[in-house]
């Protein structure tokens, strides 16, 4: 079995901060707002090697949101950065009409998404983004999993023509992709492969999944890991091929079990091929205060999780 | 001051397309769109400066933004009336597979439109965004926008006005439709927004009054003046007194015809009291 270590952990924002940097320099039409959380966005870099393409906002999302769609009237690419909670949520209206429905090329750049936020507590941990921005029309949404695959994933979104949710966290997580692989929008990466179930993960979950599939393998399971990096569009094929040859799978987020990747893969399997799904996901409910690590284990995100569910779903076959 | 005949002829048949639009399908605002057809008219005909034609990006020309969506009805008459679309099209007026949908959108790929606006308070900040990337593009075309005064209950609009005059964006004139009207009744007992005016200037904006915003004289010499005041470092702001229902006497002086069409009866009433001008579409 394919195996995955790391020598460093970074935070995904990290990746986005050092995204956009190399945009700054490299694609004279990409722009950023923030709306007053500059260094949690790690924006510092891009602002200081372009301070003309940057737009402090102030703490006024709705109005960020709105700028943004008219920054693309004149060919600029606006990258906006605030937390997922005041990335969607709030704004989802500003998003809808200005953005979405106006079919703005806008990049939605959200930082502290779901649980791992920690100690801030649950009106800035957001569970439910995935789902407001999957349900818009023509919205593309993406959750990598670590820094080199968030800072690829930001420079992909740059080629990309029309809106983009893109979301990451705040923790120090380990680095395991390689550091150029090519970012592909909608195009899932197989992790390792497996024959008796097949795990879908999306962010932070990948690592955990990495880390389940380990200890399974050690108790004679034989588990397939693909990265989903990107929600929606979904890379079906990916996952009709796996559970073609596994016939059960595992959906794990850092998100509602309501309107996630899971439900996604729900339909998918559902249209073509049934078979038993688990879910690793949080069980509608909102987060609290703790640390990442308590907060993951007390809510059922963890690697422990992952086993518990990949060995239902096995015996559910 | 230019020969304005031509405007006043084109207002009243821009008032019958409002009406016969609205009336055709028995739905839409015309209350509002009859309020703001001399500002569209002379807008799209003296005070922008327009490309023909109609590319999204705008470089090189003026940019309008409708935020109160729901006056397409005025909108979609001038901007066919200005060449961006067929006249006959007016006829396709919030039917099925149509572009002109009920609130502006860019969905549909209707040339002239910019932004889809309907949901309201939404369409300064756009308007500032286009104007900054202006400013970015070395361009130094204006961006103008249009409010309706109930929608600046919405908090959105707060916030634009806020950033507007603190990132000196002076490239930008928003005007306010003030007819004192919406949908439940009078603004001062909906949601009174006290004198717009001082707000506007205590938010270090440079505010234009056009009292007799249903005056293409007054309109012409108002927004020349607005013109004037662009790139000294503050938003300008026109406060547009207008009359919903302006040029229909029995739609004056009430909300009543903010979002209701005329019946048949009502239709022919309106329209006998706008002669014919430049021809029905």
């Amino acid at each position: 079995m394919k195996t995955y270590t790391y020598t460093e952990k970074k935070d995904t924002r990290s990746g986005f901060g050092a995204g956009l940097a190399e945009l700054g320099r490299t694609n004279p039409n990409v722009v950023a707002l923030c709306a007053d959380l500059i260094g949690s966005l790690k924006m510092d870099k891009f602002i200081e090697e372009n301070p003309e393409r940057f737009f402090q906002i102030g703490i006024a999302e709705a109005n960020m949101m709105g700028i943004a769609a008219g920054l693309t009237i004149g060919g600029k690419i606006p990258f906006t950065g605030t937390f997922a909670n005041f990335s969607t949520g709030r704004v989802y209206d500003q998003i809808r009409q200005s953005i979405a429905y106006s079919g703005k090329n806008v990049k939605i750049c959200a930082s502290h998404a779901g649980l791992t936020l920690g100690e801030d507590g649950a009106t800035h941990q957001i569970l439910e983004d995935i789902g407001l921005m999957k349900m818009l029309p023509g919205m593309v949404v993406i959750n990598p999993c670590d820094y080199n695959q968030t800072k690829a994933a930001t420079l992909a979104i740059a080629e990309h023509s029309g809106p983009v949710y893109l979301r990451f966290g705040r923790p120090s997580v380990p680095i395991f992709t390689p550091e150029n692989q090519k970012f592909e929008i909608g195009k899932a990466i197989k992790m390792t492969e497996g024959t008796d179930v097949t795990i879908v993960a999306t962010g932070h979950l990948v690592w955990e999944a990495l880390e389940a599939s380990k200890s399974l393998y050690e108790q004679g399971i034989s588990a397939e890991v693909i990265n989903i990096h990107t929600i929606k569009p979904l890379d079906e094929e990916a996952i009709l091929n796996s559970v073609a040859k596994t016939g059960c799978i595992v959906t794990a987020e850092e998100h509602n079990h309501l309107g996630g990747l899971g439900e996604s893969v729900s339909r998918v399997l559902a249209l073509n091929s049934p078979v038993p799904q688990e879910f690793v996901a949080t069980n509608d409910t909102f987060g609290e205060s703790g640390t990442p690590a308590q907060l993951m284990e007390k809510y059922g995100l963890n690697s422990v999780a992952i086993i518990k569910k990949a060995k239902t779903a096995i015996a559910r076959k | 001051m230019p020969n304005t005949q031509n405007l006043k002829d084109l207002t009243i048949q821009v008032r019958r397309d409002i009406l016969r639009m609205v009336h055709k399908v028995n739905s839409g605002h015309p209350g509002g769109s009859l309020g703001c057809a001399e500002f569209f008219v002379a807008l799209y005909n003296e005070i922008m400066d327009r490309h023909e034609g109609f590319d999204m990006d705008g470089i090189g020309e003026d940019l309008f933004f409708l935020s109160n969506g729901h006056i397409s009805p005025v909108y979609y008459s001038v901007l066919a009336r200005s060449g961006y679309f067929p006249v006959e099209e007016l006829n396709t007026f919030r039917l099925i597979n149509s572009r002109l949908q009920g609130h502006p959108t860019t969905h549909e790929g209707l040339p002239g439109i910019r932004i889809a606006s309907g949901s309201l308070g939404q369409g300064m900040s756009v308007a500032i965004g286009a104007a900054q990337a202006k400013k970015l593009n070395n361009d130094n075309h204006l961006v103008y926008s249009l409010h309706g005064d109930g929608e600046l209950q919405e908090g959105q609009n707060w916030e634009a006005i806020m950033y507007a005059s603190a990132k000196k964006i002076d490239n930008l004139i928003s005007t306010v439709d003030l007819n004192g009207k919406q949908i439940d009744g009078a603004t001062d007992d909906v949601l009174a927004m006290g004198d717009l005016k001082a707000k506007f200037e205590a938010f270090d904006w440079t505010v234009v009054e056009i009292k007799d915003g249903n005056n293409i004289d007054a309109i012409l010499k108002g927004m020349a003046e607005a013109k004037s005041l662009t790139g000294q470092g503050k938003p300008v702001c026109v406060l547009l007194e207008t009359m919903m229902g302006n040029g229909v006497d029995f739609m004056m002086h009430t909300h009543a015809w903010h979002g209701k069409a005329p019946n048949d009866e009502q239709l022919a009433s309106a329209l006998n009291q706008n002669p014919e001008t430049l021809g029905d579409y």
